[in-house]
C-alpha cells in the first residue's frame, strides 16, 4: 500500500510539474493584465507541435540525442514565445483600455482559432513524438522510476525556481510587479509598459513551451485538441493557488495533480476526476475567494 | 431631545491595526455634527461601520433604538440613514434620473409579478417614484440633466447628484463624507448654504466628515476629533479650536 | 389596453399563425426549419445570459451547465416518465418543469456571488458547468458519456417562437422596472448599490433564478429538436458559443441579443461550405469585431420599439436635453 502511495506521489509530482509550467503562463498574464488568457492552453498545444517538428528535423545520427533534446526545447520555447508575443501585439494590445470582457472574448476567439487552424492545416491525426532520450527504468525497491520522469521533475523545478528568481530579484521582474500593481503609475515612473507586457507573454509562453516538450516526452501523442484539457487543468491550478501569484500557481498545480492521480484510487472510476477537481476548486473559492495564496484585497469605500 | 443615533464603544481592526477604537457618539434629531481628524484617522471607517460596509470588531450602533450591527447595508439604509462618498460613486452609465430613482428602491411597493404584467399598481408606483425623483432633481437644480448619463456631468453637479441620490431614500440622518473635497471657496460657500437648507427642508440630522476647517467651523454645532482611531476631543467648534490635543494633532500645523 | 398594445398582440398572434403555417405547409425545407429553431433556442439562451453578464455585469461562463439540466430533466419526463405517450400534451409541461428544476440549481452559483465577483465568480460558474457535465457522465442510468436518446421530435417552430417571446417579454418588463434599475446599479457599482438601499443579494438570486430558468427551457427545447443529447453537447464550448452571441450582439440590449444569436447561428451555417476552415474564419471574425467594436453590435443601446413608452419619451427627450446641456 505504501509503495503504491509513493509511486502515485511520484506520478503526481511529474504531472504536477507539467501543470505548473503551464499554470505559470496563466498566472503571469493575469497578474500583469488582469486577463484570463483563455488561449494559453492552445498555445501549449502549439508548443507541442513546434517540439514535434523540431525533433523530427533535428533527429539524425550525427548529433547526440541529448543535444537534439536541448535544441528541441530551445526551438519550441523560442517559437512559442514568438507566437504569444504576436498574439499579444495583434489581438490583445488594441483592447487594453476596452471593457475587460472584450479582451476575454478575444482570448476565447484566439484559442478557438489556434485549435482549428492547427486542425485545418495539420489534420486531426495524432502525431507521435519521437523519443529523444533513452528511457531507462530505475527500480528503487518496489518503486519504479523512469529517466524521463526524473528529467521532467528536475527541469520543471529548475525552471520554476529560475522564474521565481526572475520575478522577485531582477529589474524586469520588479517592473512586471510594478505594472501589475498599477500600469499608469508604472509608466509615469519610466517603466516601458508595452515592452514589459510583451516580455511577460514571452516568458510565460516560453515556459509553457518547455512544458509542451516535456509533456510530449512523457505522453508522446500530439493532437490539436490536447490544449483544451491540459489548459483547463492548468488554469484551475492557477486559480486554486491564487491567480496572479507565481508561487500559488505551483502549489495549485501539485495539489491538482495529486487530486488527479489519487482520485481513481479512492473512487471507482477515473471519470470522477473532473468532478473531484472542480469540486475542490469550488470549495477553495467559497472558503478563500481569491485562492490559497491570492492577495485578499480589502474593499475600498 | 430624543437621541437619534447612539454609538457606544465602537472598535474596528484591520488585520492587527486598530482603525477605530472605543468611539462614542450620541446624535439628537436636527443636529449638525462634524467628524474631523488628520488623514488616516479612521473617519471614513466610522461611516463604513455605521452603514454596514464593515462589521465592527466591538461596540454597538443604535438608530432610533434599533441595533444596526449585523444588518446588511441595504437594511441599514432602509431604516433612514443615507450617505455620500469621499470619492464620488455614482452609477456612471445610468441617467441622472435613474440614479435618483434607485434611491427609492426600498420604497417601491410592487413585486416582480406586478413588474412583469405591468399592473396598475406598478404603473402608479413607477409614476410616483419618477415624480418624486424629478422633484428632487428640481430642488437640486439638476432637472436639465435628468436624461444625461451621470458620467457626463461636471464635477460639482456630480457631487450635488450624489446628495440628491442619498436623499431619495428619505433619510432622517445624512452622512456626508468630505462634501467640500475639491471645491473652491465660492463653491464651499454655496455648499454651506445648501447644507443649511437641506437640514431644514428635509428635516435632517447631519453627520459630516470634513477636512476643510472653514466648513466644519461654519456649520457644525458639535465636533468630534479623531486621531489614529482614538477620539481625542469632543466639543463645540470654539472649544475644539483651542483644544491643546487637537492643535497638536491637527490644527497645530495650520496655526503655525 | 391601448391601441398600440392591441397592435402588438395582433402581430404576436400573426407570427404564431405564420410559424404553424410554415411548419405544416412544407414551404421551408427541413433544414431551414431546423436552423430557424436553433436561432430561436439561441435567442433564449443569449437573452438569459445577457441578464447576468450584460445587465448585472457578472461574468458567467457556465450557462451550458444550466442548459444541460433542462435538457436532461425534460427528456427524463417525456421518455422515462411518460414513455413518449401524449407527447404534445406532456411536452409543454415538461419544458416548464425543466425550467423550474434548473432555476432551483442556480443557487449553487448565486450564493458564491454574494462574496465573490468578477473573474473568480466566472471561475465558479465554470466549475459549475464542468461539475454538471462530469456528474452526467457518471450517471449510467442516463447513458453516461454515451448520452440519452429516445426523445420524440416534440419541439416545433411555434413553441420555440412562443418561448422566445416569453423570454423577451420577461426580460424587457424586468429591465424597465425598479428591479431592472437595481440590477443595472449592481453592474455599475455594487457597494454603492447596497448603500442606496438596493438589496443586492435578493437581486442576484432573482437574476440567476430567471437566467437559469430560461436556460433550462432552452435546454429542453434543444433536447427535443436534437432527439439525442450527451454530456459533451453541454461542455464549456457550448457556454463559449452563448457568450460570443451575447457580446457579439452587445451587452445590456435585448435587440442586441436577438441579433447576436441570429447572426451567429446563420453565419456559421453560411460558412459551412468552408468545412474545417469555418472554425478558423469564425474566430477571426470575432476577434476583428472585438477589436473594432468592443461593445458588440448594439452595445448598451436598445431598439426603440422594445422600450416601454413611459421610458421611451425619455430617450427622445435625452437628445434635446443633451443639446441644451452642451450649450
Amino acid at each position: 500500500m505504501i509503495t503504491i502511495l509513493l509511486q502515485q506521489m511520484l506520478n503526481g509530482l511529474q504531472v504536477g510539474s507539467v501543470y505548473a509550467l503551464i499554470a505559470l503562463g496563466y498566472t503571469m498574464v493575469y497578474g500583469i493584465l488582469r486577463l484570463i488568457n483563455f488561449a494559453h492552453g492552445d498555445i501549449f498545444m502549439i508548443s507541442c507541435y513546434f517540439g514535434f517538428f523540431a525533433a523530427c528535423a533535428l533527429l539524425s545520427n550525427a548529433i547526440p540525442t541529448w543535444l537534439t533534446f536541448i535544441a528541441t526545447m530551445m526551438v519550441s520555447m523560442l517559437l512559442t514565445a514568438l507566437v504569444a508575443v504576436l498574439i499579444e501585439r495583434v489581438a490583445y494590445k488594441p483592447l487594453r483600455y476596452a471593457p475587460k470582457v472584450s479582451a476575454v472574448i478575444t482570448a476565447l476567439g484566439i484559442g478557438l482559432f489556434l485549435e482549428n487552424f492547427t486542425l485545418a492545416t495539420l489534420g486531426p491525426t495524432p502525431r507521435g513524438m519521437p523519443s529523444l532520450l533513452p528511457n531507462v527504468n530505475y527500480r528503487l525497491g518496489a518503486l519504479s522510476l523512469s529517466s524521463v520522469q526524473i528529467l521532467i521533475i528536475i527541469i520543471s523545478i529548475v525552471l520554476m525556481i529560475l522564474l521565481d528568481r526572475v520575478v522577485q530579484k531582477t529589474m524586469t521582474g520588479m517592473a512586471m510587479r510594478a505594472v501589475s500593481y498599477d500600469k499608469t503609475t508604472a509608466s509615469v515612473m519610466g517603466v516601458p509598459v508595452d515592452r514589459i507586457i510583451s516580455t511577460t507573454f514571452a516568458i510565460g509562453s516560453a515556459v509553457a513551451g518547455a512544458g509542451g516538450v516535456l509533456y510530449s516526452l512523457a505522453y508522446p501523442i500530439i493532437n490539436p485538441y490536447m490544449g483544451v484539457k491540459i489548459g483547463w487543468w492548468a488554469f484551475i491550478a492557477a486559480v486554486i493557488g491564487g491567480i496572479g501569484n507565481v508561487r500559488g500557481a505551483m502549489l495549485g498545480a501539485y495539489i491538482l495533480a495529486f487530486v488527479e492521480v489519487f482520485t481513481p484510487m479512492v473512487l471507482p472510476s477515473s471519470t470522477y476526476r473532473d468532478f473531484v477537481a472542480f469540486t475542490v476548486l469550488l470549495i477553495v473559492l467559497v472558503v478563500r475567494p481569491t485562492g490559497l495564496m491570492g492577495r485578499v484585497t480589502a474593499q475600498k469605500v | 431631545m430624543l437621541s437619534l443615533l447612539q454609538i457606544e464603544g465602537l472598535t474596528h481592526f484591520f488585520g492587527g491595526l486598530k482603525a477605530v477604537s472605543d468611539f462614542n457618539l450620541e446624535l439628537s434629531g436636527g443636529e449638525v455634527v462634524g467628524l474631523i481628524g488628520p488623514n488616516g484617522a479612521g473617519k471614513t471607517t466610522v461611516f463604513n461601520l455605521i452603514t454596514g460596509v464593515y462589521k465592527p470588531s466591538a461596540g454597538q450602533i443604535r438608530f432610533e433604538g434599533q441595533e444596526l450591527v449585523g444588518l446588511q447595508s441595504c437594511q441599514i439604509i432602509s431604516t433612514g440613514i443615507a450617505r455620500t462618498f469621499q470619492t464620488i460613486r455614482l452609477f456612471r452609465d445610468l441617467t441622472v434620473l435613474d440614479n435618483v430613482r434607485l434611491g427609492h428602491f426600498s420604497q417601491a411597493r410592487y413585486g416582480i409579478r406586478d413588474a412583469l404584467i405591468r399592473s396598475g399598481n406598478f404603473r402608479d408606483e413607477e409614476k410616483r417614484i419618477k415624480d418624486k425623483a424629478l422633484e428632487l432633481l428640481e430642488a437640486f437644480n439638476l432637472t436639465r440633466y435628468a436624461y444625461v448619463q451621470a458620467k457626463a456631468l461636471p464635477y460639482g453637479e456630480q457631487r450635488r447628484l450624489e446628495i440628491a441620490r442619498a436623499l431619495s431614500s428619505n433619510p432622517k440622518l445624512l452622512l456626508l463624507d468630505e462634501p467640500a473635497a475639491g471645491m473652491n471657496p465660492r463653491e464651499i460657500d454655496e455648499l454651506l448654504e445648501r447644507i443649511a437648507w437641506l437640514k431644514d427642508e428635509f428635516d435632517l440630522t447631519i453627520f459630516l466628515i470634513e477636512h476643510q476647517m472653514r466648513v466644519v467651523m461654519g456649520i457644525c454645532e458639535r465636533i468630534t476629533v479623531l486621531d489614529f482611531g482614538e477620539t481625542i476631543a469632543v466639543g463645540a467648534p470654539r472649544e475644539i479650536q483651542t483644544h491643546p490635543r487637537v492643535l497638536e494633532a491637527y490644527l497645530g500645523k495650520e496655526v503655525s | 389596453m391601448g391601441p398600440k398594445s392591441r397592435m402588438t398582440l395582433v402581430l404576436v398572434l400573426l407570427g404564431f399563425v405564420l410559424c404553424l403555417f410554415l411548419e405544416r405547409s412544407g414551404l421551408l425545407s427541413a433544414y431551414v426549419l431546423q436552423i430557424s429553431m436553433y436561432v430561436g433556442i439561441n435567442i433564449i439562451l443569449t437573452l438569459s445570459l445577457n441578464l447576468v453578464n450584460g445587465y448585472m455585469g457578472e461574468f458567467s461562463v457556465g450557462h451550458a451547465g444550466f442548459m444541460a439540466i433542462g435538457a436532461y430533466v425534460s427528456s427524463i419526463i417525456t421518455v422515462r416518465v411518460f414513455h413518449n405517450q401524449m407527447g404534445p400534451l406532456v411536452f409543454p409541461l415538461a419544458v416548464i418543469v425543466a425550467g423550474i428544476v434548473t432555476a432551483a440549481t442556480s443557487f449553487v452559483v448565486a450564493f458564491p456571488s454574494f462574496r465573490t465577483r468578477g473573474d473568480y465568480l466566472a471561475i465558479v460558474t465554470l466549475a459549475f458547468n464542468m461539475i454538471v457535465k462530469s456528474v452526467l457522465e457518471n450517471i449510467d442510468a442516463l447513458g453516461g458519456p454515451r448520452g440519452f436518446m429516445g426523445m420524440g421530435r416534440l419541439t416545433n417552430l411555434a413553441n420555440v417562437y412562443a418561448w422566445c417571446l416569453v423570454t423577451i417579454f420577461v426580460v424587457r418588463n424586468l429591465v424597465y422596472s425598479n428591479f431592472g434599475r437595481a440590477v443595472l446599479s449592481i453592474r455599475e457599482d455594487e457597494v454603492a448599490s447596497n448603500l442606496v438601499s438596493v438589496n443586492t443579494r435578493q437581486m442576484k438570486i432573482m437574476v440567476f433564478l430567471i437566467a437559469a430558468f430560461f436556460a433550462g427551457i432552452a435546454g429542453a427545447l434543444f433536447a427535443h429538436v436534437m432527439q439525442f443529447i450527451n454530456p459533451r453537447s453541454f461542455a464549456i464550448q457550448k457556454s463559449t458559443d452563448i457568450l460570443v452571441m451575447v457580446y457579439l450582439g452587445g451587452i445590456g440590449s435585448i435587440f442586441g441579443s436577438v441579433l447576436g444569436a441570429t447572426v451567429c447561428t446563420v453565419l456559421l451555417e453560411l460558412l459551412r461550405p468552408l468545412g474545417v476552415w469555418r472554425w478558423v474564419v469564425g474566430p477571426i471574425m470575432l476577434v476583428v469585431l472585438m477589436i473594432c467594436r468592443p461593445t458588440g453590435i448594439m452595445g448598451l443601446k436598445e431598439l426603440i420599439g422594445l422600450i416601454p413608452r413611459e421610458e421611451r419619451v425619455l430617450v427622445k427627450k435625452e437628445e434635446t436635453d443633451v443639446v441644451t446641456a452642451s450649450n
